[in-house]
């Protein structure tokens, strides 16, 4: 899947993951996707509830071994 | 500026004391109706962690200031954030040490009672998710009843009072958390004994109990005598120690009963279930004191934080234990079935020896309540 952006939160505990997505997020333009790799397991559930409250689309995800992919496409 | 830890102990403190307290929990939504941090006289107050990255200052009014408040999330990282930021902004609050984890691991041994000849028993709640386990001591051996997979806690109970663990038991094959029996009973050289019928598929030898074994524990002849109940599994077993207290695994509890554990076998279960609980538990004396492994809320405490009652008690109060008619009771076992906790297989799986997972793996298939009964 085409990302704009790739977010590397791997080895990285909550809260991290999202305060580096919300970052990332910031440099990116309204339709543009960003790409998270994280292996905190707390993410998956964390980002998709994140993404709806901040009128962004989780459009993708996916399970690699051990790491967590997310592809949020910003609103 | 720093905040403070509070450690599972001391919150459990405030749960057993039915403190007023005030919890801010910033995990997701989802995970907070699913499972949360239970007390009498506890405030709640939900907010995701990460809608608060930018600053707590639109929560700031519903978070009091003449109570004591507590930021918890699932691991600890999130709520020393919030808390760092609630501190900024002039609060003073704590934080769950380990968060909703340390939460579920928690175990605080409360004495039940003495025992006839000498010797007590210990129950040990585990506040977080509604399991209890049990510790039979007496003249310096103890036994151990439907242990946890933490076993250091019991190891270390047992060190701390010069008991040496001789017999561990499992009531039943446990779907709800996984069982520290095995690893006890390695560590210690203790016999690990298992319902039969629960245990066709287990990769490991144990003992097999069976209706009407006693078995000892310490010179002064603490007896322990086990009775077959199936109903919440095929094997089911309870135990009458001392003939006064009647561990009643997951067919009895203070306000529900069992429930047949896999749900594609609750029709032919429930006749077991029925006649263990109508007919075998009527036999035995009222005055018998219930002690069984879970509560499934915080007001089955006693004022102790331990969790019992008279069985005569129950025959009158628990509902499930006063439904007269066999199509209704049928009904009421089978229809309505609360969801099977979580990762239910797999846990099973562990503790038949099947699988076995790390430790993390092993924390991540307990997370949540146990919803073992029917009320």
């Amino acid at each position: 899947m085409e990302s704009n952006k790739v977010l590397d939160a791997k080895g990285l505990a909550c809260p991290m993951p999202i305060v580096k997505t919300k970052k990332a997020m910031n440099e990116l333009e309204s339709g543009q996707v960003l790409e998270i790799h994280a292996t905190d397991k707390g993410a998956k559930n964390d980002l998709a509830a994140w993404a709806k409250s901040g009128g962004h689309e989780l459009i993708k995800h996916e399970d690699d071994n051990e790491v967590l992919k997310f592809w949020i496409k910003k609103g | 500026m720093t905040v403070q830890a509070m450690t599972a102990k001391e919150v459990t403190k405030k749960v057993f004391n039915k403190e007023a307290f005030f919890i801010l929990d910033v995990r997701n939504e989802e995970a907070f109706q699913d499972w949360k941090i239970e007390g009498e006289n506890f405030e709640y107050l939900n907010v995701p962690y990460f809608d608060l990255l930018d600053g707590v200052e639109e929560i700031l009014d519903l978070v009091p200031t003449d109570k004591e408040v507590l930021v918890v999330c699932a691991k600890e990282g999130s709520s020393i954030m919030v808390a760092e930021m609630l501190s900024e902004a002039g609060r003073t609050v704590s934080y769950l040490a380990g968060g909703m984890k340390a939460w579920s691991e928690h175990l605080e041994p409360v004495k039940v009672g003495d025992l006839k000849d000498g010797g007590e028993i210990y129950q040990f709640v585990r506040i977080g998710k509604g399991c209890l386990s049990y510790m039979v001591v007496s003249n310096g051996e103890a036994a151990i009843i439907d242990s946890t997979r933490m076993t250091d806690t019991y190891l270390d109970f047992a060190n701390s009072i010069g008991a040496k663990i001789t017999h561990v038991f499992d009531t039943h094959l446990h779907a709800d958390h996984i069982s520290g029996g095995r690893v006890i009973a390695e560590k210690t050289n203790a016999t690990y004994w298992l319902p039969p019928k629960d245990a066709t598929e287990v990769t490991f030898t144990y003992q097999p109990l069976e209706d009407g074994n006693d078995v000892e524990i310490g010179n002064v002849k603490i007896n322990i005598h086990a009775l077959y109940s199936p109903g919440h599994t095929i094997g089911s077993t309870s135990f009458i120690v001392d003939e006064k207290f009647l561990l009643s695994g997951d067919i009895l509890f203070i306000d529900s009963i069992g429930r047949p554990d896999l749900a594609g076998l609750a029709q032919d279960w429930v006749g077991d279930l029925r006649e263990s609980l109508y007919k075998r538990y009527r036999e035995l004396s009222k005055e018998l004191i219930v002690l069984p492994a879970h509560f499934m809320i915080i007001d089955e405490l006693n004022e102790d934080g331990s969790v019992s009652e008279k069985l005569g008690t129950l025959f009158e109060k628990n509902h499930g234990l006063n439904i007269a008619d066999e199509e209704e009771f049928r009904r009421v076992v089978t229809e309505n079935l609360p969801p099977q906790p979580n990762a239910y297989q797999q846990i099973r799986e562990t503790n038949m020896g099947k699988i076995t997972p790390d430790e993390e793996q092993q924390r991540e298939m307990e997370i949540g309540p146990n919803r073992c009964a029917v009320r």
